[in-house]
């Protein structure tokens, strides 16, 4: 086969990705930048006038809060997942298989279906709240949701097996003999985990970490379900710009907002920590 | 030690499935009312699945959008890991790179670009096969990684061996590349195919005022007053999530897809 | 008939000459083994006969036709490789067969050689097994057979016994080489291993630096070697730095010996090494009309073989000898290391 024909061979796909990713990209940013127009409701132009729009308290502190929200999201998982990964890892093929496939099975899982279940486990008829009924903790049954704390919950939830995931290959990669070689040295085995295993994999969990931060930014309908309009995410604001008020303009806007807050803690994190991972 | 270990694994998979365990309850009640624990036992929310034409038709639907966009995804994905990893073409490893973009973004970023793109393209707003594009392209990187990791994993001596013994390019291809890749061209299809059948924003944006798909319906459901039948959907998806996955591990490499060393 | 010419060959990948202007000859029927350490540029050599490299310069000709600009796929050689490279995804029988079914061989052809040829390399009965239940020399077995399905007109070989068992080695060799005879087809093996040079090779090729150094019999190498890289390669070998007084004399540790082999190539007043093989040299409480004085600084007696170590000036020298050769010494005493002219050669230092 020629040199032609190895690049004949790509023209349909470049052409998908060109006209279905690099085009629609293309688009966002400019409609973001576009002026309102009688005849065509909006025109391409260079006008900034809806990121000095989002350049007031309200959609600054709505950015704001949707980073916050999502570092603490990504802190918490990681921190339920990284010991379960650990012992993952230290299972025998057949055990792995097995909860990874049920880790992958929830992971995949809708974010409408994680947001509906959450929605049960916290309701007043058939959530949590009967149990501390039944152990005497409270006096009746009550709803835990929508609430600041509810679209937390979920949202960890949502994290979980994502970080479990992420932690897998530097810890199923990680060098046993350097555990053994700690161990024969007189670690205990809490010592050598946070004196070996948390430092040699600590680059795998700062990217888990950033991608947790990213994949969390992107989550839509937990906030709206399980929280109030005032723990509405970034995400939540575009959907609502986009289908519910039709100014696609501001939705591109907040969605280059968006862009950036994740591009940039994407970059400055792979940077500072100097390390890349697929 | 040992037993604070198993303290803690309980402690993760109760955490882990308590929730999908009390949908599974829910799911099981007799009347239409969302209890826990579930006040008698019926399969009845089940059949409602497959009887109720507004459920069944957004399942086909959803099942549908799944097949055609996971396909589409692996037959995008194919030419370019191969081009990358045959003939180390930069140019294939800069769409390789740009393939996998759509999926680190959040994904109401891509959902905005494709409504907005759709909606430009006039009257084919709302077609079905808008979101079978837009499924594809933004799932692409699934079948990209493991496609790429399938074609890793073949020795080039094997190559070698079969061009010594008289294969040409296409015969290389055919018996030798093909075979070893295939397994792992299956599972970024089946991958593909689980997201697909899961996904919600790109769905709504792109045909979301014409079709229903199941995550739609759902959502929808959620707002407008509650059955069971959710409840039973959930435990569906969970079902089919896993025999999928299952399948990966059966017949591909479901560790080395997700990163172990052998 | 297949006669293998290389002339003028090399090969440079970017500023790295992998090889570098090699020219070989090889008669039909012979086995050729490139010898030389890793790097050296003799798998490439043999890549570029199996024509998976293209040579930068120079060409390729087998029995008369020229192969350099032949692609890989239509040359008609067959290929055993260091890996040995077996399809995971088909079976013992389908491996062995492929080159007869991508050709479109009919079902009953194939069943037939495969089974054949599984005979010929004493392994019957395995055409349905998976590749991942036979052991490395079931596997090497298996990766000979896939060769020579389609009688190639030349046999190439990478390292073949590299990912064996070293006792398992051994055997190999000798059962490749009758093979090879048997088939009377011309082979070529890259090896790193001197013995199993020895033992497989009508002519050795040994290579240095992407150059070749010497070709020869194994004889031919081991006795007189052109210089200190291929004697160090090949066996070992006592080295001593000399003078050439005469046309056949160097004067060494304060001695003048007379020299058997490899003289014409140096002059007087060259400085050069004098060379002898460890079983060659002996030792003596009196000197010899051809020795140096020397002090014993180690014994080792392993039965078979006893193997002494001298201090001759400065410079280590070693005899190997039989039991009936023991000249009762003990470690200190000096004694005298008998050299005799025709174990005396000299190389460039």
């Amino acid at each position: 086969m020629g040199g032609l024909a190895r690049y004949l061979t790509l023209v349909p796909s470049s052409v998908m990705i060109g006209a279905f990713f690099a085009v629609p990209f293309a688009l966002i940013l400019l409609t973001s930048v576009s002026t309102p127009d009688d005849a065509q409701d909006y025109i391409y132009a260079f006008d900034l006038q809806h990121f000095e729009r989002f350049a007031t308290w309200f959609y600054i502190e709505r950015a704001l809060f949707s980073a916050g929200l999502c570092a603490l999201i990504a802190v918490l998982s990681l921190l339920i997942a990284f010991p379960f990964t650990y012992m993952l890892t230290g299972f025998g093929p057949r055990a792995q298989n097995t909860w990874l496939i049920y880790i992958l099975a929830q992971l995949s899982l809708s974010e409408v279906l994680i947001a509906f279940s959450w929605q049960i486990l916290l309701s007043r008829t058939a959530g949590l709240a009967n149990i501390l009924v039944w152990f005497g903790l409270a006096e009746k049954s009550f709803s835990m949701a929508p609430s600041a704390g509810a679209v937390l919950a979920a949202l960890v939830y949502l994290a979980v097996p994502f970080s479990v995931l992420l932690l897998f290959p530097a810890l199923s990669r990680l060098d046993k003999s350097l555990i053994e070689a700690a161990r024969t040295l007189g670690g205990s085995p809490l010592r050598t985990f946070f004196t070996v295993v948390i430092p040699v994999t600590r680059p795998a969990i700062i990217s888990s970490g950033v991608t947790i931060f990213v994949l969390t930014l992107g989550a839509i309908i937990v906030p709206q379900v399980l929280g109030r309009p005032q723990h509405w995410t970034l995400s939540v604001l575009i959907t609502d710009q986009a289908i519910f008020n039709f100014n696609m303009p501001f939705a591109s806007a907040l969605a280059v907002v968006l862009l950036v807050l994740s591009a940039s803690v994407i970059f400055a994190v792979t940077k500072l920590t100097g390390g890349n991972k697929s | 030690m040992r037993a604070l270990r198993w303290l803690y694994l309980s402690i993760f998979a109760l955490y882990l499935i308590g929730p999908i365990m009390v949908i599974a309850a829910v799911s099981l009640n007799e009347k239409r009312f969302m209890a826990f624990p579930p006040r008698g036992v019926s399969l009845r929310w089940y059949s409602e699945i497959f009887v109720a034409s507004d459920w069944f038709a957004a399942l086909t639907n959803s099942l549908l959008i799944a097949l055609c966009s996971a396909t589409l995804a692996v037959a995008i994905a194919l030419p370019i890991a191969y081009g990358a990893w045959r003939h180390g073409l930069r140019y294939a490893k800069a769409l390789l790179a740009m393939g996998v973009a759509p999926f680190i973004l959040p994904p109401v970023i891509m959902a905005l670009a494709f409504l907005i793109l759709f909606t430009s393209m006039g009257n084919l707003y709302g077609n079905l096969i808008t979101v079978i594009i837009a499924h594809a392209i933004f799932l692409l990187a699934l079948p990209l990684v493991t496609i790429s990791l399938g074609l890793e994993s073949i020795d080039r001596a094997l190559i070698e061996a079969s061009q010594t013994m008289g294969a040409d390019e296409r015969t290389v291809f055919r018996t030798v590349i093909l075979p070893i890749a295939a397994p792992f061209a299956f599972a970024g299809f089946a991958f593909c195919f689980v997201l697909s059948l899961n996904e919600y924003i790109i769905a709504l944006m792109t045909v979301g005022a014409t079709v229903e798909t199941l995550p739609i319906k759902i959502f929808n459901a959620l707002r407008y007053g509650y059955t069971p039948v959710i409840a039973s959907i959930a435990v569906l998806f969970v079902t089919v999530n896993i025999v999928i996955f299952a399948l990966i591990a059966r017949f591909s490499n479901l560790r080395r897809i997700l990163g172990a060393m052998e | 008939m297949s006669d293998l010419n290389i002339d003028g060959v090399s090969k440079h990948f970017g500023s790295v000459r992998a090889v570098e202007d090699v020219t070989l000859s090889f008669k039909s029927g012979e086995m050729v083994c490139f010898l030389g350490p890793s790097g050296c540029g003799k798998t490439t050599l043999l890549r570029m006969i199996a024509g998976l490299e293209e040579p930068t310069a120079g060409s390729i000709t087998l029995g008369g036709k020229d192969l350099t600009r032949v692609p890989v796929h239509e040359r008609g050689i067959g290929m055993v490789f260091q890996s040995f490279a077996l399809f995971p995804h088909l079976s013992v029988g389908e491996n062995i067969t492929y080159a007869m079914r991508i050709r479109g061989a009919s079902r009953s052809d194939c069943a037939a050689r495969a089974k054949e040829l599984l005979d010929m390399m004493r392994l019957p009965g395995v055409e349905d097994r998976r590749i991942s239940q036979l052991s490395g020399g079931q596997r090497q077995r298996v990766a000979i057979a896939r060769a020579l399905a389609l009688s190639p007109s030349v046999f190439l070989l990478d390292e073949p016994m590299s990912a064996l068992d070293a006792n398992l080695r051994e055997a190999m060799q000798i059962e490749l080489r009758k093979l090879q005879q048997e088939l009377g087809i011309t082979t070529v093996v890259v090896t790193h291993d001197q013995t199993e040079a020895m033992t497989m090779a009508d002519q050795i090729v040994v290579m240095g630096r992407a150059r070749v150094l010497q070709t020869g019999t194994p004889m031919e190498i081991y006795k007189t070697p052109v210089d200190r890289f291929v004697a160090g390669f090949i066996g070992t070998s006592n080295l001593l730095p000399a003078r050439m007084t005469g046309a056949d004399t160097v004067e060494t540790c304060g001695v003048t010996l007379r020299v058997g082999t490899n003289v014409d190539r140096h002059k007087p007043g060259d400085e050069v090494l004098l060379m002898t093989r460890p079983e060659e040299v002996f030792v003596g409480h009196k000197p010899t009309k051809n020795s140096v004085p020397g002090r014993v600084t180690f014994v080792r007696d392993i039965g078979a073989t006893i193997e002494i170590l001298l201090d001759c000036a400065g410079h280590e020298v070693v005899s190997v000898l039989t039991p009936k050769d023991w000249p009762e010494v003990e470690i200190g005493q000096q004694v005298h290391v008998d050299m005799p002219e025709a174990a005396c050669s000299v190389l460039a230092p």
